[in-house]
């Protein structure tokens, strides 16, 4: 069976981000950029599929500027066959791109797409689920396993108490938390073979899709700073604080 | 307006984050009304039609919503839309696994993890693990909403005396079903909603270690979390996690044991009130956003200060 993932290039995980200072946004340029992690691990996910032998094919698949290709030429070296760009240069919100992956489903037929359950960049954590919705399909979020099954696929949830099992009708959609699996990293003859696999490049129009956005961004700051940084020589200099400075205890 | 908050619950009780869903739909102001589907929920029907200001109580009792999966749930709460301006629901794994599948089902965006509501269509909310806080304008006609728990007070659970109304279930398409949990039985507070809350990170070396923290949090009524270093390392359950993409908290009182601070924990829990920091590296990013530090061994310091809150404090 074919897999389709996503994966969405944002901000490396480790850049402290400055807010721009007129408000618009999140200063992007000269800042390093990496694919999310929580996609990495969909697309690890994806590769120990077709490594157990039950994938044929895994398609990785990014939207937005041309730079999202290194993000697909990560992927590919990571294992996937071939890649999907969808070319924006505007703003592709959660909706949009759960409407241009449903476009691709529907090109492409594949029986599980896998996906980071949440970017770190919008921390929106909807693409999945949405996916699904549009669908008609089953949905396996926030999954730390995933065993598939004859037409079905059993998905562990990590959930705010514990963990919770679901059966899954295949076709279905998977959202990967951080415990699924480590991420490989790509080797370097690797990384030189996915020079070679084929992008294919598509538009919002040519899927005909109305990506445009649902939520007007008004206004983006920067949160209050804690005044932190007072160092205590003892223990008993702690407890005396906690109980007659802070009075938390 | 009218808003509908669902309700988050086991069947026997009404959790915590209803009730700061139920706060951001006050702030938001209008008629609110609950949605309790579940199995046997007579009981958390009941907590909800005491809430202050609730008008009306929705309940969905059947063996579908025993434990409900994403599927069943969006497909009973699509057609409330038509009756509601706003859904919301509390920013837990709950709501975030079914909320963006009922915006979806309605050809509109979700509004994640609010932190604040500007107006009835404008909010706040925190991006780039709370590095920086959007402001967003939703142009839809329904505004689906998942709320940040600590952003928003407790509303008053009692006073209220809505009317408990009887809605019939909305069937299921078998796509998904619920297997089974394994859900965490502990004697201490609920992480999301402690007042105290002792997290132990990497620096602990082992599970068998967060004793330590255990022993400490008995003395502070405090529950027990971890970063995601611990969790990784295999410490301590998934449950424990705090942070950007694990759970917020926003305690009385944050001890962080042997964290270092990556940006990712601190999104989970610098909204403290107070933190206090225990590290051996004096350059740890946790001591800068930190009340209280202390620089040293933890497996001194730790069992020091269980010792000292042995003691009868002098207030």
């Amino acid at each position: 069976m074919k897999v389709l993932v996503a994966v969405k290039r944002v901000i490396d995980f480790n850049v402290k981000i400055r807010v721009k200072p007129d408000g618009t946004g999140v200063e992007t340029a000269n800042v390093k950029m990496s694919m999310n992690p929580f996609d990495e691990i969909a697309v690890e996910a994806a590769v120990r599929l077709k490594e157990a032998g039950k994938a044929a094919e895994i398609i990785a698949v990014s939207m937005g500027p041309q730079s999202c290709q290194e993000t697909i030429r990560t992927s590919l070296a990571m294992g996937a066959d071939r890649g999907i760009h969808v070319l924006s240069d505007a703003e592709l919100q959660p909706l949009a791109v759960a409407k241009l992956l449903k476009a691709i489903v529907a090109k492409e037929q594949p029986q599980l797409v896998i996906l980071g359950k949440q970017a770190i960049d919008d921390d929106c954590n909807q693409t999945g689920q949405m996916l699904a919705a549009l669908l008609g399909w089953a949905q396996g979020t926030f999954a730390s396993k995933l065993v598939l099954g004859e037409g079905s696929a059993d998905v562990t949830r990590e959930i705010d108490g514990g963990l919770e099992t679901v059966a899954l009708k295949l076709p279905a959609v998977v959202t990967t938390d951080l415990r699924l699996n480590e991420p490989r990293y790509a080797s370097l003859p690797n990384i030189m073979k996915a020079k070679k696999k084929p992008i294919e490049q598509t538009t919002p129009e040519a899927l005909g899709v109305d990506a445009g956005p649902r939520l007007k961004t008004l206004k983006i700051e920067e949160p209050q700073k804690r005044q932190g940084g007072r160092k205590l020589a003892s223990v008993e200099e702690l407890v005396d604080k906690l109980r007659n400075e802070a009075r938390v205890i | 307006m009218s808003i509908l908050v669902l309700a988050e619950h086991d069947n026997a009780t009404l959790k915590p984050a209803t009730l700061h869903a139920v706060a951001a739909a006050q702030a938001i102001g209008g008629e609110i009304d609950i949605l309790v589907a579940g199995q046997g929920c007579g009981a958390v029907a009941q907590a909800a039609a005491k809430i202050a200001g609730v008008n009306k109580v929705l309940v969905a009792d059947d063996a579908a919503y025993a434990h409900p999966v994403a599927e069943d749930l969006a497909k009973l709460i699509v057609p409330l839309a038509k009756s509601h301006s706003h859904l919301l629901a509390p920013a837990t794994t709950f709501g975030k696994n079914v909320m963006p599948r009922v915006a979806a089902l309605l050809d509109v965006a979700q509004i994640s993890d609010i932190s604040g509501v500007v107006s009835p269509d404008t909010f706040r909310r925190l991006i780039y693990a709370g590095n920086a806080i959007a402001t967003v304008q939703s142009i839809d006609p329904v505004k689906i909403v998942t709320v940040r728990a600590t952003s928003f007070p407790l509303a008053k659970d009692s006073g209220g005396n809505a009317a408990v109304e009887t809605i019939s279930a909305a069937g299921t398409d078998g796509l998904a079903r619920y297997v089974g949990s394994e859900i965490a039985k502990s004697e201490r507070p609920e992480l999301t909603s402690a007042r105290v809350v002792v997290s132990g990170g990497r620096g602990m070396q082992s599970g068998e270690n967060f004793k330590l923290l255990e022993s400490l949090a008995d003395k502070l009524g405090a529950a027990v979390g971890a970063s995601r270093a611990a969790v990784d390392a295999g410490f301590v359950p998934n449950d424990f996690q705090v942070g950007q993409t694990g759970k917020i908290v926003a305690p009385e009182l944050y001890i962080a044991v042997g964290i270092s601070g990556a940006i990712q924990h601190l999104a989970g829990m610098k909204d403290s009130k107070v933190i206090v920091a225990i590290n051996k590296d004096e350059e740890a990013p946790i001591f800068q956003i930190a009340d209280y530090g202390l620089v040293g061994d933890l497996f001194q310091i730790v069992p020091a200060l269980d010792k000292a809150l042995a003691k009868p404090g002098g207030n």
